[in-house]
């Protein structure tokens, strides 16, 4: 009877093969993530016959402008990878296409609740594979050298320890304790962490109003510039290293005592380092205090150029790709965090000393509803910088931040 | 009206030529009308419509975009960096070019192994240079902070300042231009014939007098055409300022973003297409207004 | 005194190269160190190795890039060269209808930013099936209106004479050209053919644009690429920009008497 239903299968699998159908899978260039991807479509080709995955990279510099360009010329991806965050902007442009109701249900029940924020006014648009969070990457061998023997667990002991690490040559750095990175993950360390701490709120819970101008989001804001200002924490990251994710190069380099960094940075981090590292979850107000995360992730989504036969064959690899099997092996060969709830559970990844702080802090991340993402990016980054690089008083720089990320959230829901 | 018999043989004659003409021009113009003009025209029209993927949804939406920009900061500040780049890095790379040419002029020996250092820079790829700045300019760990030091000064922030990026950035791209404008300048200078200097040495003129009387005039073409070809590089920079900050593209607080970069930003990161493409207008109009100022007041025949 | 300002003459264009070189020194110098070196502030490598090169010509797909670069730019010099010349002569040399109107029209694209025509480019390309082809890498250089400009300056220079007499020996107007005028021309072609070459080979931002997968890159794309979300492979990006300085300069080296030639004879008359 087995026997006779594998041939069956064999057989219509032949028969499917006639009408093959060729889909195209975008991401950006990553080496583990290229790779896994290209074990993962001969897995999935060999299990659906009559389809074809064609997969095409390209630098995360030119990705986002090779989608723009592609799309309307109606060649490019059938399913495309992308950043939960650029949802908004290429939603409204037309560059995807919602999702039928079973996959709402499918997100609405089985996934983490951050992926929520794959949905436009109702609609699903992705879903992603991996999630991420924030943690505190530390050098223990500096630590311990310093006389500390576990990391901070609230923000006086990390600021403590921050400049205890903080050597100085003259007028320049030789060691930080922290390397401030604006541009990097502090941004959305201000955003979503420490204005939640100090009893604030970033954004109403339409996410159409920034609330952030309140007492506890400028006190969050001006905690966070003094550690420059007034807490000798070190310096920015690009002042200290050259190039891009400088805070993190320096870290690998061994000439940074902690830096606060996305779970995705593990598997650079873990083939860099040359010395003793570890991680911990973000510090909090006081002990006690409330823990907070930034969660985030990249997601599969249909294009528009996924029609007829291409579009049942997409939703069957976007199916392949977020599925419990594919997410186990996503963690093991990219390191990256399942999406899963039923995945995150497994106690052999909350108590792993790596994953273990990213795993409990998915618990209580929160992903930023971004309608802009490079807009809201830059009012962030610009408003630290205004303060740490041009002496501008940090109540003043906080009022135009909120100016005008709100004229954002404007023009995008006008 | 008649024809006469030479003026009949001269009108084939003419007409033959203009034949020619034609199939010699039938290619180049057709390129310039397809590849150039027309799409030149295509942005106009997309300047009038919101963006969307499918051509046929894409609303009409006027001159919206051009309203849109009045009021865009952002845009206001690319727009005023541009125009700091090129005030300062043409006359910047013109100097120097200068400078570099008449040194080099003056001497016999070694004339072309200084020229091929000189040049160098300008056969670098963009991209290969910045990479090359961005880490020797590098506040902590940069070589030029290291020098500065030697010499007692205080290591400086560069590309991460707000007030020095602009700056460094102009010096970069002027790095790289300068063997370009080192030729350009020296075969303006062999082209000036030995004997008016030599004549106007006789009647006792000093170098000074040399230089501003017969150099500089005659270089004056060479200067025009270095100004408006440096112009209009300047306007549309934009390999180098992506290329020397990174994940803060348009540099700490915007202060390299140029209008390249804008557009960039606004057609494939935002996939606001509509709106890009009415910024290349204004740029273009940017373009086009410098360039008839310049040749107009630049090739004005200078009294001496 | 004579022997002094050519002593100082010296000194300052020797202090001018130190500054224009210093990076080549310093680029080729960091790619020879290993990765753990990568961010020792010494100068001089302590443990030089050959590693870096090694990785970049046989784990990338430098030698493709290389090539590529070599193809589009050899290829629309080419172009550039013939058809340059040929509407520099004709504007210059032959008479006929719109001549004018024709010359400002092609001078007037100088002014339409490449900003501009990226995306109609774009949707051409994939509209005829060229992009990620060769002829989609090099089709928006064929013709250079900054060309068409300095040989129509060049050829108004030459005597008519010269050409009527070609004429008179019965050759065909485009073998006038091809025959008589173009040969004359030598010089300015050496000059225009440099800048077009070296244009093309530093090209950026069309190429980023145009191909789609990593056999198709030049070098350009090729070495922004080393630097990706998961950080910059600085040793890499030292040997390939290393790789990709050394064969145009030694070209500029071997050919430079030519080329500063070209332009002095292309004369920049104005």
């Amino acid at each position: 009877m087995q026997k006779a239903l594998v041939i069956l299968i064999a057989l219509l699998g032949a028969a499917l093969a006639q009408g093959q159908v060729t889909i195209t899978y975008w991401q950006y260039d990553f080496k583990s993530k290229v790779e896994a991807v290209n074990e993962l479509i001969k897995k999935f080709e060999a299990a659906n016959p009559g389809i074809r995955v064609l997969h095409q990279t390209f630098p995360y510099d030119a990705y986002q402008q090779k989608v723009a360009s592609s799309i309307p010329a109606g060649q490019g991806p059938d399913v495309v990878n992308l950043f939960y965050g650029w949802l908004p902007t290429w939603v409204k442009a037309g560059y995807l296409q919602p999702l039928p109701a079973e996959y709402v249900r499918m997100v609405d029940n089985e996934f983490l609740g951050m992926a929520q924020a794959a949905k436009v006014e109702g609609r699903l648009y992705g879903i992603p594979t991996a999630v991420r969070s924030l943690a505190l990457f530390y050098n223990r061998d500096l630590l311990n050298a310093a006389g500390f023997n576990t990391p901070p667990k609230t923000w006086d002991e990390f600021l403590n320890i921050a400049s205890k690490l903080t050597v100085r040559q003259g007028n320049r750095f030789t060691q930080l304790g922290y390397a401030m990175a604006p541009d990097g993950q502090d941004h959305h360390l201000v955003r979503e962490v420490l204005i939640r701490q100090f009893g604030g709120r970033p954004y109403s819970d339409d996410g159409r109003r920034v609330l952030y101008g309140d007492a506890a989001g400028l006190k969050a804001f001006t905690f966070y510039t003094d550690w420059f200002k007034k807490h000798n924490v070190g310096t920015l990251g690009n002042q200290f290293f050259p190039g891009n994710n400088a805070y993190r190069d320096a870290f690998i380099a061994g000439r940074v005592g902690m830096i606060i960094d996305g779970s995705f940075a593990i598997g650079t981090i873990r083939s860099g380092a040359k010395f003793n590292w570890g991680v911990a979850e973000l510090p909090v107000e006081k002990v006690g205090g409330r823990k907070v995360n930034y969660g985030s992730f990249w997601m599969h989504g249909l294009t528009p150029l996924a029609t007829g036969p291409k579009q049942a064959a997409s939703l069957k690899f976007l199916e392949f790709l977020v599925s419990e099997e594919t997410q186990r092996y996503w963690l093991e060969k990219v390191g990256e965090l399942p999406a899963r709830k039923s995945l995150i559970k497994d106690p052999k990844l909350t108590l792993d000393k790596v994953f273990g702080p990213f795993v409990l802090s998915l618990a209580y991340a929160k992903a930023t509803p971004f309608v802009d993402e490079i807009g809201q990016r830059k009012v962030m980054t610009d408003a630290i910088n205004r303060v740490l690089l041009e002496n501008k008083d940090p109540a003043e720089s906080w009022r135009m931040a909120v100016a005008e990320e709100q004229k954002l959230l404007d023009a995008f829901w006008k | 009206m008649r024809p006469s018999e030479p003026a009949r043989r001269g009108v084939s004659l003419a007409a033959r030529e203009a034949l020619w003409a034609l199939a010699f021009l039938a290619i180049p113009l057709a390129f310039f009308l397809f590849i150039r003009i027309w799409p030149a025209f295509q942005a106009l029209w997309l300047s009038l419509f919101d963006w969307h993927a499918d051509p046929s949804q894409r609303p009409f939406v006027g001159l919206e975009h051009y309203h849109q920009m009045l009021e865009d900061r952002l845009l206001l500040k690319a727009l005023q960096n541009t125009l700091a780049y090129t005030l300062l890095g043409v006359p910047t790379q013109i100097l120097l070019g200068l400078g570099i040419a008449l040194l080099l002029n003056a001497v016999t020996r070694f004339r072309d192994v200084f020229r091929a250092i000189y040049f160098a820079p300008y056969v670098t790829p963009a991209a290969a240079v910045a990479w090359v700045f961005s880490w020797m300019l590098s506040p902590n760990f940069g070589i030029v902070n290291e020098i500065l030091g030697v010499f007692g000064i205080p290591p400086q922030p560069f590309l991460t300042s707000p007030s020095q990026a602009l700056v460094t950035v102009t010096m970069v791209v002027v790095w790289q231009n300068l063997g370009f404008q080192v030729v350009l300048f020296l075969a303006g200078l062999q082209n000036i014939p030995r004997d008016y200097y030599e004549a106007a040495r006789i009647d006792g003129a000093s170098n000074w007098q040399l230089f501003r009387h017969i150099t500089l005039p005659l270089l004056n073409p060479v200067m025009v055409f270095s100004a408006v070809i440096g112009t209009i590089g300047f306007l549309q920079l934009f390999t180098q300022v992506v290329n020397l900050n990174f994940t803060d593209q348009g540099g700490p607080l915007g202060s390299t973003l140029t209008l390249a970069l804008y557009i960039y930003q606004q057609a494939f990161a935002r996939f606001d297409l509509g709106y890009a493409a009415a910024i290349t207008v204004l740029l273009f109009v940017i373009i086009l207004a410098i360039t008839l100022v310049q040749l107009r007041l630049l090739s004005r025949r200078v009294e001496y | 005194m004579r022997r002094l300002s050519t002593l100082l003459i010296y000194l300052l264009l020797i202090l001018g190269s130190l500054v224009m070189f210093f990076p080549f020194v310093w680029m080729f110098l960091t790619s020879l160190k290993p990765f753990a070196e990568i961010f020792d502030l010494t100068l001089l490598p302590q443990a030089p190795t050959l590693d870096n090169y090694r990785e970049v010509l046989f784990d990338t797909q430098f030698p493709r890039w290389f090539l590529n670069s070599l193809i589009v730019a050899l290829i629309t010099t080419a172009s550039v060269l013939f058809f340059d010349a040929l509407v520099g002569y004709t504007l210059a040399k032959l008479r006929f209808p719109g001549k004018g109107f024709i010359f400002v029209l092609i001078l007037s694209t100088l002014m339409v930013p490449t900003e501009m025509l990226i995306i109609p480019w774009y949707v051409m390309s994939t509209e005829y099936g060229w992009s990620n082809t060769y002829w989609g890498l090099l089709f928006p250089g064929l013709i250079s209106a900054f060309g068409v400009f300095l040989m129509r300056q060049f050829f108004q220079t030459l005597p008519t004479d010269l050409l009527d007499a070609g004429r008179i020996d019965g050759l065909s107007e485009f073998g006038v050209f091809w025959r008589i005028a173009f040969p004359l021309v030598r010089p300015a072609l050496a000059a225009l053919g440099i800048f077009t070459f070296l244009g093309n080979w530093n090209a950026f931002l069309w190429p980023l644009i145009v191909v789609q997968t990593p056999d198709m890159r030049t070098i350009p794309v090729g070495v922004a690429l080393f630097s990706s979300e998961a950080g910059t492979a600085w040793n890499l990006i030292m040997a390939a920009s290393s790789l990709a300085v050394l064969p145009v300069l030694l070209v500029f080296l071997f050919f430079q008497r030519q080329i500063i030639e070209g332009v002095v004879l292309t004369g920049v008359k104005g």
